[in-house]
């Protein structure tokens, strides 16, 4: 795949899913945790959500709903970005509630990505989809 | 969380407006195609340059959105552009330069941009 695909172009990714997946409001949280050499994305929405054997497909790269569409590369691409850092991925979710998608980088790995523009992302994200609410809060420092 | 009146007519005014966007009071839709493969050929770029189209026009009745992946990797970024009343036109291989052609010629000027043009409806021109 492509080389520059950095963290705020797989969020945008990831946000995508959860407005395919009909969600009103989107919480993108960026916990960096320099001390502890630390990234955490959270990216949590109030979409349709899956059941345990979507979440456990959703991950795999040959699985996708989409029309038409042989396979679903969102999440397994962030989640092969994650683990190349030793990080990991974890989604969880609830038919009709809702979807959290985890990953967690070890900051200073050589193979981390860089962020990237996020303030782009968000903007491009608000701009094209009005009636979903984004919040986005980058926490330094913080760890939950 | 208790909902006062005032709050329910913030919502039904919100929901009035999102409809009318979905009914369509816009003259042209204008999709930009944010699969994984999409984004990973530049559809964020293309997105702004379409959205600073819109702001340096001034328009108001250009509605911008995404859609997920149209199935075509090789040709994205992709986007596809409905005006009402017209067979939607599909541009392929965006880049910003093409974007502010097909905003000048089709969008603001009602010409299609057949080079860029994958399709236009159903039917094939390239
Ligand atoms: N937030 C979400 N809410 C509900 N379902 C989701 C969500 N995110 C992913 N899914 C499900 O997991 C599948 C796989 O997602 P993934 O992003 O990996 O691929 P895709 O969206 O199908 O295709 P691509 O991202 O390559 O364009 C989706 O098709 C969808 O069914
Ligand atoms: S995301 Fe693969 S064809 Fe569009
Ligand atoms: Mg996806």
């Amino acid at each position: 795949m492509i080389p520059m695909y950095d963290l705020s172009l797989h969020i945008l990714d990831i946000v995508e899913n959860s407005i395919r997946a009909g969600a009103r409001n989107v919480w993108i949280d960026i916990m960096q945790n320099t001390k502890k050499k630390r990234l955490d994305i959270i990216i949590k929405d109030d979409g349709k959500g899956m059941d345990d054997k979507e979440i456990r497909s959703a991950s795999d790269p040959f699985f996708t709903t989409k029309k038409g569409k042989k396979v679903g590369l969102g999440i397994s691409l962030f989640a092969q970005a994650a683990h190349a850092t030793d990080g990991e991925i974890i989604i969880k979710s609830q038919k009709g509630k809702g979807t959290e998608v985890r990953a967690s980088f070890n900051l200073y790995h050589p193979d981390m990505k860089p962020l990237g523009d996020m303030d782009e992302t968000v903007r491009v994200l608000r701009a094209t989809h009005r009636d979903v609410t984004f919040r986005y809060i980058k926490h330094d420092k913080y760890m939950p | 969380m208790k909902l006062k009146p005032s709050d329910l007519d913030k919502i039904a005014q919100k929901m009035r407006s999102v409809t009318n966007l979905r009914k369509g009071t816009s003259r042209i839709k204008i999709t930009v195609h944010m699969g994984t493969c999409g984004i990973a050929s530049g559809a964020r770029d293309i997105l702004s340059a379409f959205l600073s189209c819109v702001e340096e026009e001034g328009v108001s009745d250009v509605l911008i959105t995404t859609s997920g992946c149209a199935g075509l990797c090789s040709r994205e970024p992709m986007a596809t552009v409905e005006a009402r009343d017209k067979p939607p036109v599909k541009y392929v291989d965006l880049t910003k330069e093409k974007v502010k052609r097909i905003f000048k010629d089709y969008v603001m000027g009602g010409k299609i941009v057949e080079e860029y043009a994958l399709a236009i409806g159903s039917e094939r021109v390239l």
